[in-house]
C-alpha cells in the first residue's frame, strides 16, 4: 500500500507558514497580524504531526498538545493587550503602536 | 490509493486557498470565518495522519475557543472605518513578498535535502497511537511534570489577562 509521502505534508505546512509570515509583515491590523501568527503556530504543529505518525514516535504529538496550551494562554494575554492599547489609543493599526520603538 | 492523493491535494488547496483569503481580506471578521475553514483543513490533516486526539482538540480548542475570543474581542472593539488602515507605504509590501519567498524557498531546500530514512507510508504503530487512550497513559506518565507546568501557565494567563482587561489599569 503506497501512502502519501511525508514531504508533502511538510511541503503544505511550508507553504501555510509562508502565507502566515507574508500576513504578518503585510497586514496593519494587530488583530489580523496576531491571526497569522495563529496560522503559523498551526503549520508547525502539521509538521509536528506529520513526522510524529510517519516516525511512529508519539513525542510529537504530546508536543502539539502543549502548543495548543501555550498557544490559548498567548491568545488570550494577546487579545487583552490590544484592547488594552485600544482603550488608551483608540486604534489597532499597528503603524500608530509605536511608543516602545527605539 | 489513489484516492487518499486527490483527497489528500483537494484539502490541500482549500487549506491554503483559505489561508490566502484570511490574510487578503479587509474585513477582519471575515478573516476570522477563513481561518476557521483553515483550522478545520488541518483537523481534516490530522485526522489522515491516524492523530485522531489532535484533530478533536484542534476543532474544540483552536476553532471553538480561541477563534470566537477572537470574535467577541472584534465584536468588542467596534473597529469603525476599515479604510484608516490601509496600507500608505507599498514599498514594505514588496519587501514582505520578497521575505516570504525567500522563507519558503529556504524551506523548500531544507526539504530536498537527503532525509536519511525515506519516510514514505505512515508507520504501522500509528493507527493506535493517535487515541486518547495512548496519548493519555503518555501524558500522565513520562510528561506529568509538564502537563502541570501547563496548568500554571494557564492560571498565570488567566490572572495576566483579567489585570490586562481592567479599566484603570495602574
Amino acid at each position: 500500500m503506497i501512502d502519501i509521502p511525508l514531504n508533502y505534508y511538510l511541503s503544505l505546512s511550508a507553504i501555510l507558514f509562508t502565507i502566515g509570515v507574508v500576513g504578518v509583515l503585510t497586514r496593519r491590523n494587530a488583530i489580523i497580524v496576531f491571526m497569522c501568527v495563529e496560522l503559523m503556530l498551526n503549520s508547525v504543529n502539521l509538521t509536528l504531526v506529520a513526522f510524529s505518525s510517519y516516525l511512529g514516535n508519539i513525542n510529537g504529538q504530546i508536543l502539539v498538545f502543549f502548543v495548543m496550551a501555550v498557544a490559548a494562554a498567548e491568545a488570550a494575554i494577546g487579545l487583552a493587550i490590544i484592547i488594552a492599547l485600544f482603550r488608551n489609543k483608540q486604534t489597532v493599526n499597528i503603524d500608530e503602536i509605536n511608543i516602545m520603538k527605539w | 490509493m489513489i484516492l487518499d492523493t486527490v483527497f489528500f491535494f483537494l484539502i490541500a488547496a482549500l487549506a491554503v486557498a483559505s489561508a490566502l483569503m484570511m490574510i487578503t481580506r479587509r474585513n477582519p471578521v471575515k478573516g476570522v470565518l477563513f481561518l476557521i475553514v483553515n483550522f478545520f483543513c488541518l483537523a481534516v490533516m490530522y485526522l489522515m495522519l491516524q492523530a485522531q486526539f489532535i484533530a478533536i482538540i484542534q476543532i474544540l480548542v483552536y476553532a471553538g475557543a480561541i477563534m470566537v475570543l477572537f470574535l467577541f474581542v472584534m465584536m468588542l472593539l467596534n473597529l469603525g472605518d476599515e479604510k484608516l488602515l490601509a496600507e500608505r507605504r507599498s514599498y514594505r509590501k514588496t519587501i514582505a513578498y520578497v521575505l516570504g519567498a525567500v522563507v519558503l524557498s529556504e524551506i523548500v531546500v531544507g526539504l530536498r535535502l537527503p532525509s536519511g530514512n525515506g519516510a514514505i507510508s505512515l508507520h504501522p504503530e500509528a493507527a493506535h497511537m493517535g487515541t486518547v487512550e495512548f496519548i493519555g497513559t503518555s501524558l500522565y506518565t513520562e510528561y506529568l511534570l509538564p502537563f502541570e507546568v501547563t496548568s500554571i501557565l494557564l492560571l498565570a494567563a488567566m490572572v495576566g489577562v483579567i489585570v490586562l482587561a481592567k479599566k484603570n489599569f495602574r
